[in-house]
């Protein structure tokens, strides 16, 4: 079996307004796999069919090679779902959480005990065992939300924004568990608007916008693909744009920023700066940043 | 598809959707326990023994009496009611607890079963609360009463089924108190709870029978309780299962409704 998830032309109306319109995916046994896209996207929506607690419109779905409309019960046993907003259990502990949560999978209450031990372990979530859920930080609420999501040790683990507003070492924690996770030979799927998060973490990765797939590959494909070099630049002055019409290269006006692609920036970085004394030059290599704003525009999303 | 045909797993679903509200009602179990031992002896104080000094007699007997059956069934309404109209809003909407479960293998009908059996629950933890009163107060006639425990259960099913119809259409928390207001409020002072259904005009007496289901309770408890007239008890039960089957598919398809989508 090599293909977790297969979904062909799926698509997702809410009466006139479509929120996922035919968009086509696999993910592969093993795969760190990305949806990344602006807010509003379609990929929570998609996600949300994935889990199978939202029926599909029109097209094809496949988890395990089981349709969702009729073995819900059973694909969602073989899944760990953390979801975007959190929806922890505010009436019980940290353990409790975990052991309830463990109850809905049908699994025998003293091995519920044992994975419990392990995954407050894993999270690093040991010392707030009997803690109050609205006692808790930010972060360990998403880590005690992933920990919910591997209590019945899933094959495949979805992951809507996992690491939103959370500061930079609790993200780092996260990437690391996630890696160690994927390593034990599990799937994992997330959509995230961080474009470090994605470049970092997936194998793969396909960007998403107004409800259509645009493009699909691994963040360095995507990257050659789209961009294929380095990129300088430079402060968006007159005098900056004269110079580089004369020499006739080609740029590009991202609002304070002149960037231009090319494939010998220091050559560039050096005759800008001879040329127009004092400006800022900053040469860099392409990231999927670079890819993502090329695809998706830079105009404002909700 | 098997909709309504209850398979094992189902069963377990909605067993341990109730065990988990169970283990919340358990963890505050020195806030929960309190209401139901004081709300009946408030009533029992005011309108049982002060207006009933008044009152005299009511139907052959002692007005502390008559009512004390209907107390017991309000109270048994009340706590199912709010149960399943309050507490399970809040677990869906703010809590957000359905959306954690419904990514687990338990369906949302298992979900909504599962609380309206725990409201049914709340409504015989009530029940068997009040019962002890009335009998140290020598208002229930043991063992016979006992009886009342089975019928507060399948009280308790009816209302918490009704006001998960409510709570799975109410646009917000606020407007739960509507049905709150215009229906259980008449419905506890109109169902031949503090005076007999006969005084009623006759229009009354036919609406409260056929639309305030507390009148059924009330009339089930007192025959149980006091051992009073009951010759349509057949009539009186199977309005209560009736009204069970049909409130709790109600609510599971307006809940699926909402949520679903």
């Amino acid at each position: 079996m090599d293909r977790i998830i297969d979904a062909q032309n799926l698509r997702k109306e809410y009466g006139s307004l479509t929120a996922v319109d035919g968009v086509t995916f696999s993910v592969k046994k093993g795969e760190l796999f990305g949806f990344l896209g602006p807010n509003g996207a379609g990929k929570t929506t998609t996600m949300k069919m994935c889990e199978c607690v939202s029926p599909r419109t029109a097209g094809s779905l496949s988890l395990f090679s089981l349709d969702p409309d009729t073995e819900g019960k059973v694909i969602r046993s073989k899944i760990g779902v953390v979801p975007q907003e959190t929806n922890l259990d505010t009436e019980l502990t940290v353990e409790e959480n975990l052991l309830v949560y463990a109850t809905f999978f049908d699994i025998h209450p003293d091995e519920a005990m044992s994975r419990t031990d392990e995954l407050l372990e894993f999270f690093q979530l040991t010392t707030k065992r009997t803690t109050l859920i609205e006692q808790l930080s930010g972060g360990m609420k998403r880590r005690l939300l992933l920990a919910r999501a591997m209590i019945n040790q899933p094959d495949l683990l979805i992951l809507d924004e996992p690491t939103i507003g959370l500061d930079p070492q609790a993200r780092h924690h996260i990437w690391e568990r996630l890696l160690t996770i994927r390593s034990q030979g599990r799937t994992i799927v997330l959509t995230t608007h961080y474009l470090d998060e994605a470049a970092r973490l997936c194998d793969r990765l396909v960007i998403m916008d107004q409800g259509k797939i645009l493009d699909e590959g691994s963040p360095q494909d995507l990257i050659d693909r789209y961009i294929g070099m380095d990129i300088v630049e430079v402060d968006n002055t007159p005098a900056v744009k004269k110079c580089l019409e004369s020499q006739q290269i080609i740029f590009e006006s991202a609002g304070e920023m002149v960037q231009i692609r090319t494939s010998s920036p220091r050559v560039i970085a050096d005759s800008l700066l001879t040329e127009c004394p004092g400006i800022r030059v900053i040469s860099r290599p392409a990231t999927l940043e670079d890819v993502f704003l090329l695809l998706t525009g830079r105009t404002l999303r909700d | 598809m098997s909709a309504h045909i209850p398979s094992f797993s189902m069963i377990l679903g909605i067993y341990h959707v109730w065990s988990r509200n169970m283990r919340v009602f358990r963890k505050n179990y020195k806030v929960n326990s309190l209401p139901p031992f004081v709300e009946p002896l408030l009533y029992l104080g005011a309108i049982g023994f002060g207006i009933g000094s008044y009152v005299g007699e009511v139907d052959g007997m002692p007005f502390v009496r008559f009512i004390a059956p209907a107390i017991l069934a309000a109270s048994v309404m009340n706590a199912s009611f709010f149960e399943c109209a309050y507490g399970t809003y809040v677990r869906m909407y703010y809590q957000k607890s359905f959306d954690a479960i419904m990514a687990t293998p338990v369906s949302l009908r298992e979900i909504i079963l599962g609380e309206i059996l725990w409201g049914a629950t709340r409504g015989l933890i009530s029940a068997g609360a009040i019962l002890i009163i009335l009998s140290i107060l020598g208002l229930a006639d043991l063992p016979g009463s006992l009886l009342i425990l089975p019928l507060a259960f399948l009280a308790g099913f009816l209302f918490a089924a009704i006001a998960a119809c409510f709570s799975s259409v109410t646009p917000s928390i606020d407007a739960l108190s509507y049905p709150s207001l215009l229906y259980i409020a008449p419905m506890f002072l109109f169902s031949g709870t503090f005076f007999p259904l006969s005084l009623l005009p006759q229009p009354l007496q036919i609406f409260a029978f056929i639309a305030l289901p507390l009148t059924h309770v009330v009339i089930l408890s007192r025959g149980i309780m006091v051992g009073d007239a009951m010759p349509l008890w057949p009539v009186n039960l199977l309005w209560i299962l009736a009204g069970i089957v049909i409130a709790s598919i109600i609510a599971v398809k307006l809940y699926e409704k909402r949520l679903i989508i």
